[in-house]
């Protein structure tokens, strides 16, 4: 599903992020990617949705090169992801209901068929009773979630996290991991980056581990 | 394809709502691309408007050609005939010489005067309805007939028309002119209010870029906004020149009157202000592309 050869990604300035990276995840595999800040995890999942190209080596996804893919065609490798962003990158100029809206209007579904689809999505995440809300009225937690919303209501075959946990308290990252556990039940393919111990204690599962961009083994 | 044309409509009905949210910004806008383009399209009404009263007073131009004195009746009949078979000639009417005496006696008051005479000094006459009436090819049949040997003088009874012509091609010039820098603004004032709507909605443009959205998708609301507020703008412009002609017929009915005459200013024909807005719309779709292709690609999700 996911296959990194070789790949070296350098930042404008000289700085190496990730170095040498090989691995594979295969269809309906669940694993965390681990590392302290600054290891490079948010820049291997940029790779990964093509926001970052390696400056060697490849990225293959889905059995599309990432560095060879037209720019028509980066659209519709994206459909098949779910990203859920450290940011979250939530829209401040509309409600909740309508952020998980968005990439359904941008794949072009009927109007009906997608409100039953957000409404189903806000109620896996437990936000169903905020649909009307601001997503700046949302608590962190509630955004978190909001975020993995919009990143699933598209049914994606492939879902990209990047610390969905981070700030927030033990309660609430027990929740959205189990959020997470559902999609792995049903076949999606998970990679989760996260620097949580809790976490990974609860929920064992293949860890690749960064160390300053390189793999550990 | 069902699908799609509610895509379109929908980006068709959040562009109204986008323009309905800032009332002022667009009733401004579109009133300053009213204004430009109602210069040259007004411009454009009042030639045609000369043009049509020029036309009406010039009637069907006519060349008169007078025959040398002592032509005999035979050489008229050759002649005659001659200007019939003649391509550019549609038909001609004779006018002999003692008919023309008696018209002049008639017509000019001075019966007395001709009457006094002791001789007809008029020569007969041909009076010739050429088949084309544009200024050019008068000339060129009244140049043809001035080289007839048995004709003594040619004229052409048009040449002020052609003056009028003349200068009408030279305004004609100037309101093209300004029309295409007035165009101009138009495509600035649409690239500048699209660029500020980008900016404002980076943040969006970069999600949905991110979830994956194509480049026409995103492209398509600003387009759809030029579009539209073009259309807005002509329609002002329309209104403007009609609101203008209203109050100028108003004053020139006193005018006229004194001449007896129902002159009034026309308003653009249908189809040239279907035109008129086809091309604003166009004008405005092309300001909100080339400010698109500027600036989206500027913005790339990090
Ligand atoms: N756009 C960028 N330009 C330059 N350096 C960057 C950029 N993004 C990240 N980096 C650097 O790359 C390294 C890895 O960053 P990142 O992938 O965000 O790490 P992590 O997500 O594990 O904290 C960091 O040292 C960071 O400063
Ligand atoms: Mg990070």
């Amino acid at each position: 599903m996911i296959k990194f050869n070789q790949v070296y990604k350098r930042y404008p300035g000289g700085y190496e992020a990730l170095k040498n990276l090989s691995f594979e995840i295969a269809e309906g595999e669940m694993v965390f990617l681990t590392g302290h800040s600054g290891a490079g995890k948010s820049t291997l999942l940029k790779l990964i949705a093509a926001i970052e190209r390696p400056n060697s080596g490849s990225v293959v996804v889905k059995g599309q090169n990432t560095k060879s893919l037209k720019s028509g065609a980066l659209p519709y490798l994206r459909r098949n992801l779910g990203l859920v962003f450290q940011d979250h990158k939530l829209l401040f100029d509309r409600n909740a209901f309508d952020n998980v809206m968005l990439p359904l209007q941008i794949c072009g579904f009927d109007h009906r068929e997608s409100a039953k689809r957000v409404r189903a999505a806000l109620d896996k995440v437990g936000l169903l009773k905020r649909e009307k809300a601001n997503p700046i009225a949302l608590s962190g937690g509630e955004q978190q979630r909001l975020c993995i919303a919009r990143a699933i209501v598209n049914r994606p075959t492939i879902l990209l996290a990047d610390e969905p946990t981070g700030n927030l308290d033990a309660e609430y990252s027990g929740e959205i991991m189990h959020i997470f556990k559902s999609f792995h039940q049903v076949g999606v393919t998970l990679l989760i980056s996260t620097h949580d111990e809790a976490v990974l204690r609860q929920f064992p599962a293949r860890a690749l581990a960064l160390k300053h961009g390189e793999l550990q083994t | 394809m069902k699908n799609s044309a509610i895509q379109h409509l929908r980006v068709i009905r959040f562009t109204l709502q986008r323009l309905r949210n800032t009332p002022i910004a667009s009733l401004l806008n579109i009133l300053v691309i009213g204004i430009a383009l109602s210069l040259p399209i007004g411009g454009y009404v009042l030639l045609k408007n000369v043009q049509g009263l020029a036309e009406q007073m010039a009637g069907t131009p006519q060349i008169s050609a007078f025959l040398a004195m002592g032509t005999g009746p035979d050489e008229i009949a050759r002649i005659s005939k001659q200007l019939k078979d003649h391509a550019a000639v549609d038909h001609i009417e004779f006018v002999p010489r003692d008919l023309a005496l008696k018209q002049l006696q008639l017509s000019t008051g001075l019966a007395d005067v001709v009457g006094g005479l002791s001789q007809n000094p008029l020569p007969d006459a041909f009076i010739i309805y050429p088949i084309a009436l544009d200024a050019q090819k008068l000339e060129l049949l009244r140049d043809d007939l001035k080289s007839w040997p048995k004709f003594e003088h040619v004229q052409l009874d048009s040449a002020w028309a052609h003056k009028l012509e003349a200068l009408l091609k030279f305004a004609r010039l100037a309101v093209l002119i300004l029309a295409a820098m007035l165009s101009f603004a138009l495509v600035a004032i649409t690239f500048n209010t699209i660029r500020l709507q980008i900016l404002t909605q980076r943040d969006e443009i970069e999600v949905s870029k991110l979830i994956g959205a194509t480049n026409g998708f995103i492209r398509r609301p600003f387009l759809y906004f030029g579009l539209i507020q073009g259309m807005l703008g002509g329609a002002a412009a329309w209104l403007i020149i009609a609101s203008s002609l209203f109050l100028l017929n108003y004053s020139l009915a006193g005018l006229v009157q004194l001449y007896a005459s129902s002159f009034t200013l026309k308003h653009l024909s249908l189809g040239d202000s279907l035109t008129l807005l086809g091309f604003s719309s166009y004008l405005g779709w092309l300001g909100a592309w080339l400010s698109v292709s500027q600036h989206l690609w500027q913005i790339e999700p990090k």
